[in-house]
């Protein structure tokens, strides 16, 4: 039981982040699942989606702010796709990945540009920010929601690939983008419905992760973008269960190891549990084993 | 003008060794009357930042480029690799008597100093045999951290290189993070100095030196390139399975191309290090790789000289030429617009513009050579005169067609706007896919 | 042809503004002549609220004093800012681009680190810099160019030191950035005094681009530490003050004069979290500077944003604004703008600004034996004077 109280705050911050990481990790591997793109623009979208959310609140109320920044957000993956990938959908991969590192950099800047490099504070969603006392160990309202809302909307969207025909159109795409193409399926409604999907989940993830972390910078979507590309690429790119069970992994180890006293290592320590697991399973943990034909 | 290409003369490798080796002397000499004439406080002097900079910004990025262009191994270790050597190169030439001041907080463990010791085994500081120990030493410890560099390549390299493209990126990401979290580690700190600055160990003053070094191994590189290895590499790049079919050790050529690469980029590494006078491990982030990746691509996957070019006016870019974006006039007004951050902006969009529109980079796959530049002015007069003679037929019909076409224009707006976008876009050619192209085009066949 | 035309416009796009930019300026006929000061302060990165903090006290300076007499003729004083991102490596260039500006003097930077690595790039030019905040011993050791008008990291250290023990005080939880010379040297000083005085100290440090304090607050609960000592920068501070009111931290926060902002206090606004600093200057200490510079805060919108929303002064924009004036003195006592003669001056300029008077003694250390320690008083959200501290040799 002391065990327990002594580590519990440790796992609450792990899950509670591990949840967000998920959220934006969704969307790095469905988009890499059908582009076979590191779209490395995500992180920096989703620190879009706070600073939009700190200047909308400035001007709106609350309920309107927060339906509006995840409409804009969608808006806001959808445009980028549509200009800086689109048009290399034929070029070498390499060039749409330096696109993808190019409008990281642009959004990166912009937010420079417009914040003046002055940290923003997230605005304050009451109901999500007050404190919560879970077993003696007290923290945010948000880390209890964070893992309920993940599972509600990975259930959603599993099933909507399932279920649906735009989500068969989906998984026959990342299964193979030439023969669906042949085989009449529109590449790009297919392509702007991922983004769709990555962007609104990114978006959530922005509420949840900086009402938890209230201060955002330009470099904000660095770490936790690289964080859940990393958690997406140890669950198996391409795979959403797969991503999901990473985030939680990264999260959890992450704050165990802070809780060690090793918090020099948090961040390096994500990265050996990486590499462990691709020398152990090379395409990740759920991921399916692609075979060299000639 | 393909006609003109046809007919190109080609020049005897002698004339190319001797216009080479002028060029080279005429660069060098450029330089050094330039330095004794310019002073530090002219507006002038930045040119030198440059210099140096992109010197050693071209090293390493030309030995990034062994790696992603011409063996198509996808690594973004490059930052943690330029900090291995940094370190390296910084801890064994911080002179004794310094160490106490540099190591604030730790009992420095490393208590010589290569440099140092060969100035004293020369004659001591001062006499010509002195000065002549510390360039050995300096030299001596930039091989040195080369190495190092190379023998951590090689033990990362055993596990990493086994993985495919994407995983091998990310894996060799997370090395670099790993490496560079290693060197901010408190429990290193009697050789590290923890996460704090290196520093007072020797550096460069003139732009002559990182030039010339840079340029030494930038020279290596394309003999490596151009021998059996390269080819081999080549053929590893174009298609691995045909290459193994071939004969070619797939493990041991990518081994190679790896600790090769590594070794420059840690010689890169100590000239960074020299150049900024200090070190530490924070700023060696996965963006620097990224910044890397980004010349690379700027200046053409697979061209050495687009490599070169590429990095010399990316710095030139961010560090001197936009700076005026950041200063808030414009045409002699003040505009509120141009406040610090703007040039970061303008940069960024410039880049986005380069890889939309011009997606193979400044070099493409092609490389400098005389024939070339020869050929370039030799055919320059023809397409000069027949350019302004075609000129006014041109202009005539550009100004016919453009009611018509603003007409049409604004016609065609409307419904274009409401999805014609999407089949324009998304249909934009691009016959002349290079290899990584195909490559992947027939990983996604499968 | 269509990327050509894409390219062309890029090129002559960059190209016309850069001549553009470059053709610029000119001197207005009433100065005899124009005196250009550095600004090098972090404009960007972890440090670019205090950075801009810092510059607007010499911004306000410059507003109040635009002109100065050399020689007995007026000079115009022109300020020329350069962004260090808070970045070592960037530091270098910008340092460069400063001298290369032909200013006489520079001033900054807030944030140690990028002081001591553009250090040489000054002692290499000659060119006098003079320090305003920055409080690790290394900025000005060993480097001749270098002055500064605070106090010291060790002296500093010492302050919080005994304060914390006087207080009783006897368990120090440390955290540093890694990578930041001044977090890392304050409380490694702080340590060292600390436990010379008998007390027990847990020491962590956080890597760069952390927004998680989640772990550390806990850290510190969990080995029941009495004190929560963190001078890190004003970003983090904001998230550690989160943390702590989210997790009920139950110990006073510690910290160096970076914490000295109005955006630190008003993220205590409203919490529970105690918080204590040492600064350099106490709001009200000089109630003409005070009410001169909200004035003009208030006019100029972009000051006003830089300074955080808010017209509550930070104390590096105090010093700012005296370091200005020390520059003043200094090109005055050279009667020249060469960087060369201002650098020979600089050593025995004295001035009484509004943080106390600046004399400069071992090192081209300002002599400083007091410094102010605050308290944040949570219901307004402003700093209050708590004590003056100073440190028996």
């Amino acid at each position: 039981m002391e065990l327990l109280s002594k580590w519990l705050p440790y796992i609450l911050a792990g899950i509670s982040v591990g949840g967000q990481y998920a959220l934006i990790a969704i969307g790095y591997t469905m988009v890499y699942g059908i582009l076979r793109l590191i779209n490395f623009a995500h992180g920096d979208m989703f620190m879009i989606a706070g600073l939009m959310a700190v200047y909308l609140a400035t001007a709106l109320p609350l309920y309107i702010t927060l339906p509006l920044v995840l409409v804009l957000t969608v808006m806001l993956g959808c445009t980028i796709e549509v200009v800086a990938y689109r048009p290399l959908r034929t070029a070498p991969r390499m060039s749409i990945m330096i696109s993808a590192i190019g409008v990281s950099y642009f959004l990166q800047n912009l937010a420079l540009y417009a914040t003046g490099g002055l940290a923003q504070t997230y605005p304050k969603i009451e109901w999500l920010a007050r404190t919560v006392n879970v077993f003696g160990a007290s923290t945010k309202m948000v880390t209890l929601v964070t893992p309920v809302l993940v599972i509600v909307l990975v259930v959603a969207l599993v099933m909507l690939i399932k279920y649906t025909k735009i989500g068969m159109a989906m998984r026959a795409v990342s299964r193979d983008f030439e023969t669906s193409q042949l085989m009449g399926i529109d590449i790009n409604r297919v392509i702007t419905v991922t983004f769709v999907i990555g962007s609104f989940l990114a978006a959530i993830g922005s509420i949840l992760y900086f009402t938890n972390y209230t201060g955002i910078m330009p470099t904000s979507g660095g770490m936790p973008g690289l964080k859940a590309f990393v958690a997406a690429v140890f669950g198996g790119i391409g795979s959403i269960p797969g991503a999901v069970i990473g985030a939680f992994v990264i999260g959890i180890c992450e704050n165990l190891i802070k809780g060690a006293n090793l918090t020099t290592f948090s961040d390096a320590f994500t990265f050996v549990l990486l590499i462990i697991i691709l020398m152990v399973k090379p395409t990740g943990l759920f991921g399916e084993k692609n075979i060299d034909k000639v | 003008m393909t006609e003109e290409r046809l007919t190109a003369r080609c020049l005897s490798k002698k004339t190319k060794y001797i216009l080479s080796a002028a060029a080279i002397i005429a660069v060098l000499a450029l330089v050094w009357v330039l330095e004794q004439n310019i002073p530090p406080t002219s507006s002038w002097s930045m040119l030198f930042t440059v210099i140096k900079k992109g010197a050693i910004y071209s090293l390493v990025v030309v030995s990034m480029n062994l790696l992603n262009g011409f063996t198509g191994l996808f690594s973004l270790g490059q930052a943690g690799f330029m900090l291995i050597g940094a370190y390296a190169y910084a801890i064994f030439a911080i002179p004794v008597e310094a160490k106490d001041s540099v190591y604030q907080y730790y009992e420095p463990l490393i208590g010589f100093s290569v440099p140092e010791m060969l100035t004293n085994a020369m004659g001591g500081a001062g006499t010509v045999g002195g000065t002549l120990g510390e360039y050995l030493g300096v030299i001596i410890l930039m091989l040195f951290a080369g190495l190092v560099t190379a023998g951590i390549a090689f033990l990362i390299g055993l596990p990493v290189l086994r993985l495919k493209s994407d995983y091998l990126a990310i894996a060799s990401l997370g090395f670099a993070e790993i490496i560079r979290t290693i060197f901010q580690w408190d429990g290193l700190g009697s050789v590290t100095n923890g996460s704090n600055l290196l520093r007072k160990f020797p550096t460069f003053s003139s732009s002559l030196f990182p030039l010339i070094v840079s340029g030494l191994c930038i020279a290596i590189i394309v003999l490596l390139i151009n021998s059996s290895y390269g080819r081999a590499f080549k053929a590893i790049r174009d298609d691995e399975i045909a290459a193994e079919a071939m004969g070619v050790n797939l493990f041991k050529h990518k081994q190679l191309s790896f600790v090769i690469s590594s070794f420059f980029t840690g010689i890169g590494g100590a000239m960074l290090a020299m150049f900024q006078a200090t070190v530490n491990a924070t700023p060696f982030t996965s963006n620097m790789t990224y910044e890397l990746l980004l010349i690379v691509v700027i200046g053409g996957i697979g061209s050495v000289t687009g490599s070169v070019i590429g990095s010399f006016l990316f710095i030139a870019c961010s560090e001197w030429w936009l700076r005026f974006l950041d200063e808030g006039q414009f045409l002699g007004m003040d505009a509120d617009f141009m406040r610090p951050g703007f040039r970061k902006v303008v940069f960024a969009l410039i880049i986005i513009c380069i890889v939309l529109f011009y997606s193979r980079g400044i070099m493409g796959t092609r490389e400098f050579s005389w024939d070339g530049v020869f050929n370039f002015f030799r055919t320059l007069p023809t397409r000069l005169v027949a350019f302004f003679k075609a000129l006014p037929g041109r202009l005539v019909a550009f100004f016919k067609a453009l009611p018509g076409r603003i007409v049409k224009f604004f016609k065609t707006l409307p419904s274009r706007i409401s999805g014609k976008v999407k089949k324009l876009t998304g249909k934009t050619k691009n016959s002349k896919n290079n290899h990584i192209n195909n490559t992947d085009k027939r990983e996604e066949a499968q | 042809m269509k990327k050509k035309v894409a390219l062309l416009l890029a090129l002559v796009m960059v190209f016309s503004m850069f001549a553009v930019g470059c053709g610029g300026g000119g001197d207005d006929a009433e100065y005899a002549g124009t005196v250009k000061i550095g600004v090098f302060e972090p404009a960007s990165g972890d440090n670019g609220p205090g950075g801009k903090q810092e510059a607007l006290g010499v911004q306000y300076a410059n507003y109040v004093q635009p002109t100065v007499e050399i020689g007995g003729e007026t000079y115009k004083v022109e300020l020329v800012e350069a962004d260090n991102e808070s970045d070592n490596g960037k530091a270098v260039t910008a340092a460069t681009n400063l001298v290369s500006s032909g200013v006489s003097i520079v001033l900054g930077s807030y944030g140690s680190a990028v002081s001591i690595a553009a250090g040489d790039v000054f002692k290499d030019a000659g060119m006098p810099a003079m320090g305003i905040t920055c409080t690790n011993p290394q900025v000005t050791k060993g480097n001749d160019v270098y002055f500064r008008i605070c106090f010291l990291d060790p002296f500093q250290g010492t302050v919080l030191a005994n304060y914390a023990w006087d207080n009783g005080m006897r368990k120090a939880y440390c955290l540093s950035k890694l990578g930041d010379d001044y977090s890392v040297g304050l409380a490694n000083f702080f340590m060292q005094a600390f436990k010379a005085k008998g007390g027990a100290v847990v020491y962590e440090q956080f890597p760069d681009k952390n927004s998680d304090f989640t772990g550390y607050v806990a850290n510190a609960k969990k080995q029941g530490c009495d004190v929560f000592f963190s001078p890190v920068s004003i970003e983090a501070a904001v998230l550690i003050i989160d943390q702590a009111q989210a997790q009920k931290l139950g110990m006073p926060i510690l910290a160096g004069d970076t914490w000295d902002s109005n955006k630190v206090a008003e993220a205590a606004k409203g919490t529970d979290v105690e918080i204590i600093v040492t600064t350099f200057y106490q709001e009200g200490g000089n109630a003409q500077f005070d009410e001169g510079i909200k004035a003009w805060m208030e006019e100029d919108s972009t000051a006003l944003k830089n300074n955080g929303g808010n017209t509550d002064l930070a104390a590096v924009t105090a010093m700012g604004y005296d370091a200005y004036f020390v520059a003043l003195e200094a090109i005055k006592a050279a009667g020249s703008t060469d960087p060369a003669d201002v650098l020979a001056a600089l050593p025995n300029v004295e001035y009484d600004g509004v943080c106390g008077k600046v004399v400069f003694g071992e090192n081209g250390d300002a002599v400083r034996d007091v410094a102010y320690v605050k308290k944040c008083n949570n219901e307004t959200g402003k700093w209050e004077f708590l004590a003056e501290q100073r440190v028996e040799e």
